[in-house]
């Protein structure tokens, strides 16, 4: 079945969304869609499968002309979408998550589950998915609720599919089984729409590629071409992707935890046994699907966490136990893991967001009076220091851009006297140009002797910073290696599973 | 010049909803007034003289409103000044009404929702009350001591809301609605005890306040006008350095805005939450000994009267801003005396300005029925705080 959109025009306010969308998926055809942030490619295939109607254009199924209002309309023409956030509901089995919104029942209102777990069973056997119907969702890996979503598409026989980041949650290992299945789907017949931002994804799996930019098509690719190529086209300059690093010059222990434990109000074990060192002039990667205790242990460092046992050393110093303030103060520069929600006040100007965390020294305050001059005159060098692109001082964080809303953050945290740099998913949502700052910022925080320890569930981030690897995995690091680790190795100690060979 | 600009652009749109609502609460408030009346309803079947009693009721109700709270030609006979009498009463309401209202607008710019400024209030006027009745101090000292008094009471018990929150979760406008039960009842309670007692007198009233403790009056006996309104006033502007200029008000702001950011920068939220409340306690009872001490005299049963509740209006109104709540304060100040002439002098009873008030409110807190209204894009709606307090 063949899907396309003909002049997709979508704005919200002054926002145009999507400006003349044209895009032609063939049958059988893994079609993948680039784009940045931003870019549009939600909004259009949220259009596809009619959560947002148009303000024009025209979607054609196999050729003919179709209204899609609603989900339900895009599933009886065939489409069907896995999105980013499962739409699964976790204390149901596999089965009756199957049925929802489709349920037959049996005299007396029973639920009739024995036809849709036949089904289950069939499409599991022929993908070779692993799926138990009667599994209850919440017990299962992420990977394997991806497949009940897939599954749930193939059920009600959608001939279009669509994947909206499907690897974002996922290991190395699911990622590579997620594209198998995308091929075998392929051969079925199937037609996959494949959304990403991941230059290496598009390559291993894509027929064609169509790459958008600001809401408009501004080329087609094929997956020959090479992730400069790729790259530059979704981001409108060309781009260098390789970090260049000069060799680490390794100091001595700034950073020394050892056997940290933390506990939640309940008693449940965030973390144990957590023992890492990090010397001056070195990048520590962490390394680990999401939810294995990375975000705990960046707060734990801060104090962040309550229930903590264990040292911390900062030069030698055991900071557990301090206060918030006093830990930054020792000397740690914290870029937390989400500027919007716990990095940044939005309703706060930028040169207020500049001293969130010394707004009582000087010279920001003398005593009780905080000094608006100073503060906006220090703000001001800042903003030109890290490139923040903004109407001024007093402008609200809420109308910047995410890069310069992560800008700021790294303005305030690395403009003060410090020794170690943790930096929680640093690039999560940026653009190509602003991941690029930030790399470059981190390196040089490297090169200027401080301790980093970066938080990452992106592999091509942490093999392009680290010096080091310390792959987390159910709250303890399994494992530090050296950056030469191979890909498959590193997925292999991230899904908890140590090789033979440690190089 | 741009930035100027800017500026006048920005209280335009932010003092554009308030006026709007007000203004549509008047207008509903008249269609109120008129049918209120009975007479009009004899004169339906022509619809002239049906529109003419209307308008006239209501004028004549809004006239008087005007007379009871700025200005009325009737009293100029003897002295020309005498007819800014009702204008006098006007600020004498406002000033305890600016505190309570500060109150509230302090403690949600940190994120608090604070229901308790009315019992807050009642413990500030059993400060005052005790301090300015049982003591002979010189004058000024006692009524410094009086109002110290006052803040200290009202301090601790808003202080014991940020305290619970701080330690234990519970949630500020469950606790503080619950102590405003407890307050009226213990005010009842001390008001029967033998200290409170006045002597040869069985009803609930304590004893007067000493001469040396009440506020001095402006303009002489003729006016009940006094000192407090310039207290109000000095406070608001206190609360408004306090907030943008200093470093606690940067921590408060900071904590009411964003707790969690605010927490990652090294903020100890606890203590904002607790000094937060202290001194919003404080301020709402700044308000009651203002009312005790400037012009009631004496302890009451009522003598909160709705000052607490008003409050939320009016930093609601006045946007959770200093300067806002004073303007909104003398409003609702103007309301409650014009109120009491209005009824007086034509058939519209008082409570027609309960509903004025709730109809403002209303609007604020709805306002796409106001844009809809008035076609408007781009006007700063108020939802954020009436619809931010539970969830704080």
């Amino acid at each position: 079945m063949s899907v396309e959109l003909r002049g997709i025009t979508k704005s919200f306010g002054d926002l145009v969304a999507n400006d003349g969308i044209d895009l032609r998926v063939e049958t059988g055809e893994i079609h993948a869609i680039l784009g940045e942030n931003g870019a549009g490619k939600s909004t259009l295939m949220n259009i596809l499968y009619g959560l947002l109607s148009p303000d024009s254009g025209q979607i054609l199924v196999d050729e003919q002309p179709v209204t899609i209002s609603e989900p339900s309309d895009a599933l009886a023409a065939g489409i069907g979408m896995v999105h980013q956030h499962f739409m699964l509901i976790p204390v149901f089995t596999v089965a009756e998550n199957i049925v929802l919104g489709h349920e037959k029942v049996k005299g007396l209102g029973v639920l009739e589950l024995d036809q849709a777990r036949a089904e289950i069973t069939r499409i599991s056997q022929d993908f070779n998915f692993d799926v138990d119907p009667d599994a209850i969702v919440e017990t299962l890996p992420v990977g394997i609720q991806q497949r009940v979503e897939v599954i749930r598409a193939l059920i009600y026989n959608a001939k279009v599919l669509i994947l909206d980041e499907p690897t974002a949650v996922l290991t190395p290992q699911e990622t590579d089984e997620l594209l198998q299945v995308m091929k075998n789907l392929k051969k079925r017949g199937t037609s996959i729409i494949f959304i990403t931002h991941k230059l290496r994804e598009v390559q291993a799996a894509a027929d064609r590629i169509t790459i958008i930019r600001r809401g408009k098509v501004v080329g087609t690719a094929l997956p020959s071409a090479t992730q400069e190529e790729l790259a530059a086209q979704m981001v409108g300059r060309p781009v260098d992707l390789t970090l260049t690093k000069k060799p680490a010059v390794i100091g001595s222990n700034v950073l020394s935890i050892s056997n940290l434990r933390v506990i939640d109000n309940t008693g449940r074990e965030l973390l144990h046994s957590v023992s890492l060192d990090v010397r001056a002039g070195e990048i520590v990667a962490v390394a680990g699907v999401q939810g294995n205790g990375q975000s705990e242990l960046a707060r734990a460092i801060l104090n962040l966490e309550e229930h903590v046992s264990g040292k911390i050393l900062i030069d030698g110093k055991n900071i557990v136990g301090e206060t918030v303030r006093n830990s930054l103060h020792s000397g740690i520069a914290f870029i937390p893991e989400s500027r919007e929600i716990d990095g940044l006040i939005s309703s706060f100007s930028l040169a207020e967001n500049l001293i969130l965390d010394t707004y009582n020294l000087p010279p920001n305050a003398s005593r009780l009076l905080m000094s608006p001059d100073k503060i906006s005159k220090e703000a001001t060098k800042r903003i030109a220091e890290f490139d923040i692109r903004s109407q001024g001082a007093s402008e609200l964080v809420s109308s910047l851009s995410g890069g310069n809303k992560q800008k700021v953050v790294l303005a305030r945290e690395l403009s003060r006297p410090v020794k170690v740099v943790v930096a929680s998913q640093p690039t999560r949502g940026l653009d190509v140009g602003s991941i690029e700052f930030v790399h470059e910022k981190i390196v040089q925080e490297r090169d200027a002797g401080r301790a980093v320890l970066l938080f990452s569930t992106e592999l091509d981030e942490v093999f392009a910073l680290a010096d080091r690897i310390a792959v987390m995995y159910r709250g303890t690091i399994i494992d530090i290696v050296p950056a030469s680790i191979s890909r498959s190795d590193l997925g292999l100690l991230m899904a908890g599973i140590k090789p033979k060979v440690n190089s | 010049m741009s930035k100027i600009k800017k500026a006048i652009d920005d209280t335009f749109r932010s003092i554009t909803l308030p006026f709007l609502a007000f203004f549509l609460a008047i207008l509903s408030g008249g269609l109120l007034i008129a049918f209120s009346d009975p007479e009009i309803y004899k004169l339906w079947r022509s619809p002239l003289e049906f529109l003419g009693t209307g308008f006239t009721s209501a004028g004549q109700a809004y006239l008087a409103l005007i007379q009871g709270s700025i200005f009325d030609v009737n009293l100029t006979s003897k002295n020309f000044l005498l007819g800014f009498y009702p204008l006098s009463e006007t600020f004498v309401v406002a000033a305890p009404l600016i505190l309570t209202g500060l109150s509230v607008t302090l403690a949600f710019r940190a994120g608090l929702f604070n229901i308790g400024a009315q019992g807050q209030f009642i413990f500030g006027a059993i400060g005052a009350s005790y301090v300015g009745f049982h003591f002979i101090l010189p004058p000024v000292i006692h009524a410094v001591a009086a109002i110290l008094g006052a803040m200290l009471c009202a301090g601790l018990w808003g202080g014991l809301v940020g305290f619970l929150k701080a330690r234990t979760g519970a949630h500020e406008v469950i606790v503080t609605i619950m102590l405003n039960y407890i307050s009226v009842y213990f005010l009842l309670w001390l008001l029967s005890t033998q200290t409170f007692l006045r002597k040869g007198r069985q009803d609930p009233i304590a004893p007067p306040v000493n001469e040396n403790a009440q506020l001095p009056k402006l303009f002489g006996m003729d006016y009940r006008i006094n000192l407090g309104i310039f207290v109000a006033l000095g406070v608001a502007y206190l609360i408004h350095i306090l907030l943008l200029r200093t470093t606690w008000g940067f921590q408060f702001r900071a904590v009411g805005a964003n707790t969690l950011a605010a927490k990652t920068a090294g903020m100890s939220v606890p203590f904002v939450l607790t000094s937060v409340m202290v001194i919003s306690g404080a301020l709402a009872g700044l308000g009651g000994a203002v009312q005790v001490l400037g012009s009631e005299y004496a302890l009451t049963a009522g003598v909160a009267g709705s000052f607490g509740f008003d409050a939320i209006t009016v930093a609601l109104l006045g946007r959770a801003k200093p300067l806002g709540t004073v303007l909104a304060a003398l409003l609702f100040g103007a309301l409650r005396a014009g109120g009491l002439t209005m009824q007086a002098n034509t058939t519209t009873p008082i409570d027609i300005v309960l509903v004025i008030q709730a109809l403002v409110v209303l609007f604020i807190a709805a306002p796409a029925v106001v844009r809809a209204i008035f076609r408007l894009k781009n006007v700063k709606s108020g939802t954020d705080m009436a619809a931010k307090g539970w969830n704080g």
